[in-house]
Protein backbone atom coordinates (compact mmCIF):
# COMPACT_ATOMS: atom_id res chain seq x y z
CA UNK A 1 0.00 0.00 0.00
CA UNK A 2 2.79 2.27 1.14
CA UNK A 3 4.98 1.24 -2.48
CA UNK A 4 1.45 2.31 -4.27
CA UNK A 5 0.65 5.18 -2.60
CA UNK A 6 4.73 6.55 -3.04
CA UNK A 7 5.03 5.37 -6.41
CA UNK A 8 1.88 6.86 -7.55
CA UNK A 9 0.75 9.52 -4.91
CA UNK A 10 3.89 11.33 -3.95
CA UNK A 11 3.03 15.01 -3.12
CA UNK A 12 6.83 15.50 -2.90
CA UNK A 13 7.30 14.52 -6.65
CA UNK A 14 4.15 16.03 -7.58
CA UNK A 15 4.74 19.30 -6.03
CA UNK A 16 8.15 19.48 -7.34
CA UNK A 17 6.54 18.96 -11.19
CA UNK A 18 3.75 21.05 -10.34
CA UNK A 19 5.23 24.41 -11.91
CA UNK A 20 6.34 22.63 -15.53
CA UNK A 21 2.94 20.45 -15.50
CA UNK A 22 0.94 23.72 -15.19
CA UNK A 23 2.90 25.13 -18.00
CA UNK A 24 2.11 21.94 -20.15
CA UNK A 25 -1.45 22.11 -19.32
CA UNK A 26 -1.43 25.68 -20.50
CA UNK A 27 -0.12 24.74 -23.87
CA UNK A 28 -2.50 21.76 -23.93
CA UNK A 29 -5.35 24.29 -23.90
CA UNK A 30 -3.58 26.59 -26.29
CA UNK A 31 -2.97 23.24 -28.67
CA UNK A 32 -7.40 22.94 -28.10
CA UNK A 33 -8.14 26.77 -28.82
CA UNK A 34 -5.95 26.22 -32.57
CA UNK A 35 -7.20 22.39 -33.26
CA UNK A 36 -10.87 22.69 -32.11
CA UNK A 37 -11.84 26.05 -34.25
CA UNK A 38 -10.02 24.63 -37.28
CA UNK A 39 -11.58 21.31 -37.62
CA UNK A 40 -14.95 22.26 -37.03
CA UNK A 41 -14.57 24.66 -39.85
CA UNK A 42 -12.77 22.04 -42.02
CA UNK A 43 -15.44 20.10 -41.14
CA UNK A 44 -18.08 22.31 -42.83
CA UNK A 45 -16.05 22.65 -45.98
CA UNK A 46 -16.25 18.89 -45.93
CA UNK A 47 -19.75 18.28 -45.12
CA UNK A 48 -20.59 21.42 -47.49
CA UNK A 49 -18.80 19.53 -50.53
CA UNK A 50 -19.91 16.41 -49.90
CA UNK A 51 -23.74 17.02 -50.16
CA UNK A 52 -23.57 19.24 -52.82
CA UNK A 53 -25.23 18.21 -55.96
CA UNK A 54 -21.51 18.35 -57.95
CA UNK A 55 -20.42 15.27 -58.61
CA UNK A 56 -16.85 16.24 -59.81
CA UNK A 57 -16.35 17.73 -56.50
CA UNK A 58 -18.05 15.88 -54.07
CA UNK A 59 -15.84 12.34 -54.74
CA UNK A 60 -12.40 13.34 -54.44
CA UNK A 61 -13.28 15.15 -51.22
CA UNK A 62 -15.21 11.97 -49.98
CA UNK A 63 -11.74 9.83 -50.93
CA UNK A 64 -9.91 12.25 -48.91
CA UNK A 65 -12.00 11.92 -45.61
CA UNK A 66 -12.25 8.16 -46.66
CA UNK A 67 -8.96 7.88 -46.22
CA UNK A 68 -7.73 9.96 -43.09
CA UNK A 69 -10.37 7.97 -41.03
CA UNK A 70 -8.69 5.11 -41.76
CA UNK A 71 -4.92 6.22 -40.78
CA UNK A 72 -4.27 5.86 -37.42
CA UNK A 73 -3.98 9.92 -36.25
CA UNK A 74 -0.92 8.55 -34.57
CA UNK A 75 0.49 7.46 -38.06
CA UNK A 76 -0.34 10.69 -39.89
CA UNK A 77 0.91 12.88 -36.74
CA UNK A 78 4.42 10.67 -37.67
CA UNK A 79 4.55 10.57 -40.99
CA UNK A 80 3.76 14.43 -40.87
CA UNK A 81 6.75 15.35 -38.68
CA UNK A 82 9.30 12.52 -39.44
CA UNK A 83 8.76 11.90 -43.03
CA UNK A 84 7.70 15.14 -44.59
CA UNK A 85 11.20 16.65 -43.41
CA UNK A 86 12.99 13.34 -46.41
CA UNK A 87 10.66 15.98 -48.68
CA UNK A 88 12.30 19.39 -48.09
CA UNK A 89 9.21 20.26 -45.77
CA UNK A 90 9.77 20.86 -42.12
CA UNK A 91 7.45 22.15 -39.64
CA UNK A 92 7.85 22.87 -36.04
CA UNK A 93 6.21 19.98 -33.94
CA UNK A 94 3.62 23.01 -33.40
CA UNK A 95 2.44 23.32 -37.06
CA UNK A 96 2.88 19.27 -37.45
CA UNK A 97 0.61 18.93 -34.77
CA UNK A 98 -2.17 21.48 -36.31
CA UNK A 99 -1.86 20.27 -39.47
CA UNK A 100 -2.29 16.61 -38.51
CA UNK A 101 -5.16 17.25 -36.75
CA UNK A 102 -6.77 19.46 -39.02
CA UNK A 103 -6.76 16.84 -41.18
CA UNK A 104 -7.64 13.88 -39.35
CA UNK A 105 -10.80 16.15 -37.44
CA UNK A 106 -11.99 17.65 -40.90
CA UNK A 107 -12.78 14.49 -41.57
CA UNK A 108 -14.54 13.75 -38.28
CA UNK A 109 -16.21 16.49 -38.08
CA UNK A 110 -17.30 16.42 -41.78
CA UNK A 111 -18.91 13.19 -41.31
CA UNK A 112 -20.86 14.21 -38.33
CA UNK A 113 -21.92 17.63 -40.06
CA UNK A 114 -22.84 16.06 -43.54
CA UNK A 115 -24.70 13.65 -41.58
CA UNK A 116 -26.88 16.76 -39.79
CA UNK A 117 -27.66 18.30 -43.02
CA UNK A 118 -28.84 14.78 -44.42
CA UNK A 119 -31.27 14.39 -41.40
CA UNK A 120 -32.80 17.74 -42.67
CA UNK A 121 -35.73 16.93 -45.16
CA UNK A 122 -35.71 18.44 -48.40
CA UNK A 123 -39.10 20.06 -48.36
CA UNK A 124 -37.11 22.48 -45.78
CA UNK A 125 -34.72 23.88 -48.93
CA UNK A 126 -37.57 23.83 -51.60
CA UNK A 127 -39.51 26.21 -48.73
CA UNK A 128 -36.18 28.24 -48.50
CA UNK A 129 -35.26 28.90 -51.87
CA UNK A 130 -39.23 29.60 -53.12
CA UNK A 131 -39.38 32.58 -49.88
CA UNK A 132 -36.33 34.16 -52.21
CA UNK A 133 -33.47 32.82 -50.06
CA UNK A 134 -30.31 32.40 -52.40
CA UNK A 135 -28.43 28.62 -51.83
CA UNK A 136 -26.12 30.31 -49.56
CA UNK A 137 -28.80 32.00 -47.46
CA UNK A 138 -30.81 28.92 -47.49
CA UNK A 139 -27.80 27.08 -46.10
CA UNK A 140 -26.92 29.09 -43.45
CA UNK A 141 -30.15 30.72 -41.70
CA UNK A 142 -32.29 27.15 -42.54
CA UNK A 143 -30.88 23.87 -43.08
CA UNK A 144 -27.10 24.34 -40.89
CA UNK A 145 -29.18 25.97 -37.97
CA UNK A 146 -31.42 22.89 -37.50
CA UNK A 147 -28.45 20.01 -38.81
CA UNK A 148 -25.70 20.99 -36.31
CA UNK A 149 -28.62 21.03 -33.65
CA UNK A 150 -29.44 17.49 -34.54
CA UNK A 151 -25.97 16.48 -34.54
CA UNK A 152 -25.13 18.48 -31.20
CA UNK A 153 -24.41 14.89 -29.11
CA UNK A 154 -21.78 13.83 -31.66
CA UNK A 155 -20.51 17.29 -31.75
CA UNK A 156 -19.48 17.55 -28.08
CA UNK A 157 -18.57 13.79 -27.86
CA UNK A 158 -15.86 14.25 -30.60
CA UNK A 159 -14.77 17.26 -29.20
CA UNK A 160 -13.74 15.38 -26.32
CA UNK A 161 -11.76 12.71 -28.80
CA UNK A 162 -9.69 15.56 -29.86
CA UNK A 163 -9.24 17.19 -26.61
CA UNK A 164 -7.43 13.62 -25.30
CA UNK A 165 -6.17 13.18 -28.96
CA UNK A 166 -4.13 16.02 -28.14
CA UNK A 167 -1.96 14.12 -25.75
CA UNK A 168 -0.27 12.40 -29.05
CA UNK A 169 1.69 15.61 -29.48
CA UNK A 170 3.53 14.58 -26.59
CA UNK A 171 5.45 11.71 -28.99
CA UNK A 172 6.66 14.71 -31.59
CA UNK A 173 7.91 16.10 -28.34
CA UNK A 174 5.86 18.95 -28.38
CA UNK A 175 5.75 20.16 -24.68
CA UNK A 176 2.06 19.89 -24.13
CA UNK A 177 0.34 18.45 -20.44
CA UNK A 178 1.49 14.66 -21.09
CA UNK A 179 5.35 15.34 -22.15
CA UNK A 180 6.00 17.65 -19.21
CA UNK A 181 4.47 14.55 -16.93
CA UNK A 182 6.36 12.20 -18.98
CA UNK A 183 9.74 14.14 -18.38
CA UNK A 184 8.88 14.72 -14.87
CA UNK A 185 8.36 10.94 -14.59
CA UNK A 186 11.70 10.31 -16.14
CA UNK A 187 13.73 12.50 -14.14
CA UNK A 188 11.82 11.14 -11.13
CA UNK A 189 11.38 7.86 -11.62
CA UNK A 190 8.32 7.69 -10.46
CA UNK A 191 5.02 7.63 -11.65
CA UNK A 192 3.19 10.83 -9.47
CA UNK A 193 3.40 13.15 -12.64
CA UNK A 194 1.61 11.13 -14.94
CA UNK A 195 -1.51 10.08 -12.12
CA UNK A 196 -1.27 14.09 -12.28
CA UNK A 197 -1.36 14.39 -15.87
CA UNK A 198 -4.27 12.05 -15.58
CA UNK A 199 -6.22 14.12 -12.99
CA UNK A 200 -5.63 17.66 -14.96
CA UNK A 201 -7.47 15.61 -17.90
CA UNK A 202 -9.88 14.59 -15.65
CA UNK A 203 -10.87 18.30 -14.34
CA UNK A 204 -10.58 19.75 -17.89
CA UNK A 205 -12.45 16.58 -19.84
CA UNK A 206 -15.17 15.28 -17.00
CA UNK A 207 -17.68 18.22 -16.99
CA UNK A 208 -17.65 17.97 -21.10
CA UNK A 209 -18.38 13.51 -20.46
CA UNK A 210 -21.15 14.40 -18.06
CA UNK A 211 -22.76 17.04 -21.32
CA UNK A 212 -22.12 14.34 -23.58
CA UNK A 213 -23.43 11.57 -21.65
CA UNK A 214 -26.57 13.79 -21.19
CA UNK A 215 -27.41 14.86 -23.98
CA UNK A 216 -27.05 11.48 -25.63
CA UNK A 217 -29.51 10.02 -23.09
CA UNK A 218 -32.20 13.12 -23.82
CA UNK A 219 -32.48 13.05 -27.00
CA UNK A 220 -33.63 9.58 -27.43
CA UNK B 1 17.46 14.18 -60.93
CA UNK B 2 14.09 15.97 -61.45
CA UNK B 3 12.34 16.43 -58.63
CA UNK B 4 9.77 13.86 -59.22
CA UNK B 5 12.09 11.33 -59.28
CA UNK B 6 13.56 12.48 -55.44
CA UNK B 7 9.98 12.53 -54.64
CA UNK B 8 10.13 8.89 -55.47
CA UNK B 9 13.32 7.95 -54.24
CA UNK B 10 12.63 9.56 -51.19
CA UNK B 11 8.86 7.89 -50.60
CA UNK B 12 8.70 4.96 -52.88
CA UNK B 13 12.55 3.89 -52.89
CA UNK B 14 11.92 0.18 -54.10
CA UNK B 15 15.08 -1.21 -52.57
CA UNK B 16 14.05 0.16 -49.37
CA UNK B 17 10.72 -1.00 -49.84
CA UNK B 18 12.09 -4.77 -50.57
CA UNK B 19 14.54 -4.50 -47.61
CA UNK B 20 11.74 -3.23 -44.40
CA UNK B 21 9.03 -5.65 -46.30
CA UNK B 22 9.23 -8.21 -44.06
CA UNK B 23 9.45 -5.97 -41.09
CA UNK B 24 6.01 -4.17 -41.68
CA UNK B 25 4.32 -7.55 -42.57
CA UNK B 26 5.40 -8.41 -38.69
CA UNK B 27 4.27 -5.31 -37.89
CA UNK B 28 0.95 -5.48 -39.65
CA UNK B 29 -0.28 -8.88 -38.56
CA UNK B 30 1.06 -7.42 -34.74
CA UNK B 31 -1.47 -4.67 -35.38
CA UNK B 32 -4.49 -7.11 -36.48
CA UNK B 33 -3.89 -9.81 -33.57
CA UNK B 34 -3.80 -6.99 -30.60
CA UNK B 35 -6.76 -4.89 -32.61
CA UNK B 36 -9.06 -8.80 -32.74
CA UNK B 37 -7.99 -9.35 -29.06
CA UNK B 38 -9.24 -5.63 -27.73
CA UNK B 39 -12.61 -6.19 -29.92
CA UNK B 40 -13.51 -9.82 -28.52
CA UNK B 41 -12.63 -8.34 -25.02
CA UNK B 42 -14.15 -5.25 -25.25
CA UNK B 43 -17.62 -5.79 -26.68
CA UNK B 44 -17.62 -8.85 -24.36
CA UNK B 45 -16.89 -6.66 -21.06
CA UNK B 46 -19.19 -3.72 -22.54
CA UNK B 47 -21.66 -5.96 -23.09
CA UNK B 48 -21.64 -7.99 -19.46
CA UNK B 49 -21.12 -4.42 -17.84
CA UNK B 50 -24.32 -2.85 -19.55
CA UNK B 51 -26.39 -6.08 -18.47
CA UNK B 52 -24.94 -6.01 -15.08
CA UNK B 53 -26.55 -2.20 -14.70
CA UNK B 54 -29.75 -3.53 -16.08
CA UNK B 55 -30.16 -5.41 -12.49
CA UNK B 56 -30.37 -1.55 -11.49
CA UNK B 57 -28.32 -2.56 -8.23
CA UNK B 58 -27.56 1.26 -6.87
CA UNK B 59 -23.89 0.74 -5.62
CA UNK B 60 -22.83 -1.49 -8.52
CA UNK B 61 -24.45 1.35 -11.13
CA UNK B 62 -22.57 4.15 -9.84
CA UNK B 63 -19.33 2.06 -9.97
CA UNK B 64 -19.71 1.40 -13.95
CA UNK B 65 -21.01 5.09 -14.54
CA UNK B 66 -17.47 6.30 -12.53
CA UNK B 67 -15.56 3.12 -14.36
CA UNK B 68 -17.29 4.81 -18.02
CA UNK B 69 -16.58 7.89 -17.10
CA UNK B 70 -13.34 7.70 -16.04
CA UNK B 71 -12.05 5.96 -19.10
CA UNK B 72 -14.45 8.32 -21.57
CA UNK B 73 -12.25 11.23 -20.20
CA UNK B 74 -8.96 10.06 -20.15
CA UNK B 75 -6.58 9.81 -22.80
CA UNK B 76 -5.83 6.32 -23.60
CA UNK B 77 -2.00 6.84 -23.76
CA UNK B 78 -2.01 8.70 -20.39
CA UNK B 79 -2.93 5.32 -18.83
CA UNK B 80 -0.88 3.48 -21.34
CA UNK B 81 2.13 5.11 -19.57
CA UNK B 82 0.76 4.87 -16.22
CA UNK B 83 0.53 1.36 -16.27
CA UNK B 84 3.66 0.66 -17.83
CA UNK B 85 5.98 2.77 -16.30
CA UNK B 86 4.09 2.75 -12.85
CA UNK B 87 3.57 -0.49 -12.05
CA UNK B 88 7.01 -2.27 -12.56
CA UNK B 89 8.27 -0.44 -9.51
CA UNK B 90 5.17 -2.02 -7.62
CA UNK B 91 6.91 -5.47 -8.60
CA UNK B 92 4.23 -6.00 -11.32
CA UNK B 93 5.97 -5.95 -14.82
CA UNK B 94 3.27 -6.08 -17.65
CA UNK B 95 4.68 -6.29 -21.45
CA UNK B 96 4.08 -3.52 -23.52
CA UNK B 97 1.72 -5.80 -25.22
CA UNK B 98 -0.20 -6.44 -22.48
CA UNK B 99 -0.54 -2.90 -21.28
CA UNK B 100 -1.46 -1.72 -25.08
CA UNK B 101 -4.25 -4.61 -25.06
CA UNK B 102 -5.52 -3.77 -21.76
CA UNK B 103 -5.51 -0.28 -21.59
CA UNK B 104 -7.72 -0.36 -25.47
CA UNK B 105 -10.13 -3.19 -24.09
CA UNK B 106 -11.15 -1.14 -21.36
CA UNK B 107 -11.70 2.06 -23.26
CA UNK B 108 -14.22 0.03 -25.74
CA UNK B 109 -15.35 -1.73 -22.52
CA UNK B 110 -16.30 1.54 -21.41
CA UNK B 111 -17.49 3.04 -24.79
CA UNK B 112 -19.39 -0.39 -25.96
CA UNK B 113 -21.29 -0.27 -21.87
CA UNK B 114 -23.00 3.26 -22.88
CA UNK B 115 -23.88 2.28 -26.09
CA UNK B 116 -25.07 -1.31 -24.96
CA UNK B 117 -27.16 1.10 -22.11
CA UNK B 118 -28.81 3.35 -24.53
CA UNK B 119 -30.27 0.25 -26.58
CA UNK B 120 -31.34 -1.57 -23.91
CA UNK B 121 -32.88 1.49 -22.35
CA UNK B 122 -34.50 2.22 -25.70
CA UNK B 123 -36.54 -0.60 -26.82
CA UNK B 124 -40.15 -0.42 -25.66
CA UNK B 125 -40.95 -0.96 -21.85
CA UNK B 126 -44.05 -3.00 -23.07
CA UNK B 127 -41.63 -5.28 -24.59
CA UNK B 128 -40.22 -6.42 -20.57
CA UNK B 129 -43.82 -6.63 -19.35
CA UNK B 130 -45.02 -8.62 -22.16
CA UNK B 131 -41.87 -10.92 -22.39
CA UNK B 132 -42.21 -11.39 -17.88
CA UNK B 133 -45.47 -12.09 -18.15
CA UNK B 134 -44.79 -15.14 -20.53
CA UNK B 135 -43.63 -16.40 -17.47
CA UNK B 136 -39.77 -15.53 -18.83
CA UNK B 137 -37.60 -14.66 -15.62
CA UNK B 138 -35.65 -11.37 -15.67
CA UNK B 139 -32.41 -12.53 -17.08
CA UNK B 140 -34.48 -14.82 -19.76
CA UNK B 141 -36.48 -11.26 -20.95
CA UNK B 142 -33.13 -9.82 -21.41
CA UNK B 143 -31.54 -12.34 -23.06
CA UNK B 144 -33.85 -13.22 -25.10
CA UNK B 145 -36.54 -9.97 -25.66
CA UNK B 146 -34.71 -7.16 -24.91
CA UNK B 147 -31.06 -7.81 -26.13
CA UNK B 148 -31.68 -9.03 -29.62
CA UNK B 149 -33.55 -5.64 -30.54
CA UNK B 150 -31.33 -3.73 -28.43
CA UNK B 151 -28.36 -4.86 -30.17
CA UNK B 152 -29.28 -4.05 -33.35
CA UNK B 153 -29.93 -0.37 -32.86
CA UNK B 154 -26.55 -0.13 -31.02
CA UNK B 155 -24.81 -1.60 -34.88
CA UNK B 156 -24.45 1.45 -36.31
CA UNK B 157 -22.37 3.78 -33.13
CA UNK B 158 -20.63 0.42 -31.91
CA UNK B 159 -19.02 0.04 -35.64
CA UNK B 160 -17.77 3.19 -35.93
CA UNK B 161 -16.53 3.87 -32.08
CA UNK B 162 -14.75 0.57 -32.40
CA UNK B 163 -13.17 1.39 -35.43
CA UNK B 164 -11.65 4.31 -33.75
CA UNK B 165 -10.49 2.56 -30.77
CA UNK B 166 -8.90 -0.21 -32.98
CA UNK B 167 -6.99 2.55 -34.75
CA UNK B 168 -5.08 3.53 -30.85
CA UNK B 169 -3.17 0.39 -31.43
CA UNK B 170 -0.85 2.40 -33.22
CA UNK B 171 -0.13 4.21 -29.25
CA UNK B 172 1.55 0.79 -29.09
CA UNK B 173 4.32 2.39 -30.86
CA UNK B 174 5.40 4.65 -27.82
CA UNK B 175 6.35 1.72 -25.14
CA UNK B 176 7.78 -0.45 -27.97
CA UNK B 177 4.89 -2.91 -29.38
CA UNK B 178 6.30 -4.34 -32.44
CA UNK B 179 3.29 -2.99 -34.31
CA UNK B 180 2.91 -1.39 -37.97
CA UNK B 181 3.53 2.22 -36.96
CA UNK B 182 6.99 0.83 -34.73
CA UNK B 183 8.32 -0.90 -37.59
CA UNK B 184 7.75 1.51 -39.77
CA UNK B 185 9.43 4.47 -37.77
CA UNK B 186 12.27 1.79 -36.68
CA UNK B 187 12.69 1.50 -40.41
CA UNK B 188 12.48 5.01 -41.32
CA UNK B 189 15.47 5.77 -38.97
CA UNK B 190 17.55 3.08 -40.15
CA UNK B 191 17.08 3.67 -43.94
CA UNK B 192 17.23 7.28 -43.64
CA UNK B 193 13.89 7.29 -46.30
CA UNK B 194 10.66 7.68 -45.32
CA UNK B 195 9.77 5.25 -47.40
CA UNK B 196 9.02 2.68 -44.51
CA UNK B 197 6.46 5.50 -43.41
CA UNK B 198 4.25 5.75 -46.59
CA UNK B 199 4.47 1.60 -46.48
CA UNK B 200 2.88 1.79 -42.92
CA UNK B 201 0.43 4.07 -44.41
CA UNK B 202 -0.71 1.79 -47.63
CA UNK B 203 -1.10 -0.86 -44.86
CA UNK B 204 -2.81 0.64 -42.92
CA UNK B 205 -5.74 2.13 -45.29
CA UNK B 206 -5.27 -1.61 -47.06
CA UNK B 207 -6.49 -2.68 -43.28
CA UNK B 208 -9.03 -0.04 -42.37
CA UNK B 209 -10.50 1.17 -45.68
CA UNK B 210 -12.73 -1.55 -45.57
CA UNK B 211 -13.58 -1.32 -42.02
CA UNK B 212 -14.48 2.53 -42.53
CA UNK B 213 -16.94 1.15 -45.43
CA UNK B 214 -18.41 -1.65 -43.83
CA UNK B 215 -19.36 0.98 -41.09
CA UNK B 216 -20.89 3.36 -43.59
CA UNK B 217 -22.68 0.55 -45.31
CA UNK B 218 -23.94 -0.61 -41.50
CA UNK B 219 -24.99 3.45 -40.79
CA UNK B 220 -27.04 3.49 -43.68
CA UNK B 221 -28.64 -0.38 -43.01
CA UNK B 222 -29.57 -0.38 -39.51
CA UNK B 223 -29.62 3.09 -39.12
CA UNK B 224 -31.39 4.02 -35.68
CA UNK B 225 -31.68 7.41 -35.07
CA UNK B 226 -32.70 9.67 -38.22
CA UNK B 227 -32.82 13.22 -35.76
Amino acid sequence: MEALLHQFFNLEVMARAWPIMLKGAGLTVLLCLAVVPLGLIGGLGVALVSTSPLRRIRWPVVVLVDIFRAVPPLALLIFISAGLPFAGIRLSPFMAVVLSFFLNNSAYYGEIIRAGIESIGKGQHDAARSTGLSAWQTQAYVILPQALRNVLPDLVSNTIEVVKLTSLASVVAFAELLYAAEMARSVTYNASPLVMAAAMYLVLLWPAVRLASGLEHKLR
Amino acid sequence: MTRFEAFLDTFFNASVMQRYLPDIIEGFFITCGIAILVVLAGLALGLALAVLRSYRIRLVNILIVVFVDLLRALPPLVLILILYFGLPNLGLTLSGFVVLWLVLTLVLAAFAEEIFWAGILSVDQGQWAAARSTGLGFFQALAYVILPQAIRLTIAPLTNRTIAITKNTALGMVIGVGELLNQATTAQSFAGNATPLMMATVAYLILFVPVVYLGRWIETRFAWRRA
